[in-house]
């Protein structure tokens, strides 16, 4: 199966990288954008079958691994 | 003093750190440890320096903090072991869980590489002692991930234990956000562990041992580490 982890900076934690994403945007003339947050998709191809254990296996590589949770959050997606 | 780095793939200030403490001891040079070591010589003293480890891959010192050697290094602070973490180093000690907070791409986004100045928030601990109360240190920055951030509950405990070691700061000891280079939350440069035995900072002190190198304002910080673990 495959587990798609995606990790984003939680609120109220700064993302100077997304706010210049925003500017840029800005820049180009696109209106109407406000906060833009960037984040990592990070894609595991799993040998397990079940989706309800693939997704804790997932769970469980987020949070020791794949996401800081003193300043990420984190959600995974089987598919 | 038995001092020991420890080196990861891409770890590149392990020789200038090594000629600082090697000043300290009076040419007792410190011994390498590769990141694959499961056990460790005996030490006073285990430094993780800079550079870029795993090329900063995923996040700066998320992989180095999975390292082998790093249960060993866990073990050793949790039995009261001295470990001190510069850069790098003190990002592979957050992610480690050995002290809090994490640190975040600089709010300007920049690299740094520049002097700045920084106030020694306590000359009471084992790594300060030898500074005298209110002294502004010239260190050197060289990061792209420095901006400390902690939440507003660790970081009052930070500031009520007195666990904050360092602040940036103007040449006159100015905290201020003009004086701030990298967004760090309070101005925060590098911080103690509870115990005060585990100190993380981003800045360079091991660059100004030398009067080649402009001062020797880092050297007071090694010379009362050695004083205190040579005893």
């Amino acid at each position: 199966m495959k587990a798609i982890v995606t990790v984003m900076l939680k609120p109220g934690v700064l993302d100077p990288q997304g706010r210049a994403i925003g500017h840029a945007l800005e820049g180009l003339g696109f209106a109407g954008v406000g906060e833009v947050r960037a984040g990592k998709i990070i894609e595991l191809d799993l040998a397990e079958t079940d989706a309800v254990a693939a997704k804790t296996a997932a769970e469980d590589m987020a949070r020791r691994l794949l996401a800081n949770t003193v300043i990420e959050s984190f959600k995974v997606e089987v598919v | 003093m038995r001092a020991g780095i420890v080196v990861f793939p891409g770890t590149n200030r392990e020789r200038d750190m090594a000629i600082a403490l090697s000043h300290a001891t009076g040419g007792v040079a410190p011994v390498m440890i590769w990141h694959k070591d499961v056990s460790l010589p005996p030490l006073d003293l285990i430094v993780l320096p800079g550079g870029f480890s795993h090329g900063d891959y995923l996040r700066c010192g998320a992989m180095a903090a999975q390292s082998p050697v790093m249960r060993a290094v866990a073990e050793f602070a949790a039995s009261g072991g001295f470990v001190l973490g510069v850069c790098n180093g003190f990002q592979v000690l957050t992610e480690a869980g050995l002290l809090p907070g994490a640190l975040l791409r600089n709010a300007g986004l920049r690299f740094l590489a520049q002097d700045h100045h920084l106030t020694v928030e306590r000359n009471d601990t084992a790594y300060t002692s030898d500074y005298e109360a209110g002294r502004i240190l010239s260190a050197t920055l060289a990061h792209g991930d420095g901006n400390y951030f902690a939440d507003e509950e660790t970081l009052d405990r930070l500031e009520g234990e007195g666990l904050v070691a360092f602040r940036y700061c103007g040449p006159d000891g100015e905290v201020c956000d003009a004086y701030n280079p990298n967004g760090s939350q309070r101005s925060i440069a590098g911080i103690y562990s509870e115990n005060g035995r585990v100190l993380g900072l981003m800045p360079h002190l091991e660059d100004h041992v030398d009067p080649l190198m402009g001062d020797v304002d880092g050297r007071p910080m090694f010379d009362a580490l050695v004083q205190r673990l040579s005893a």
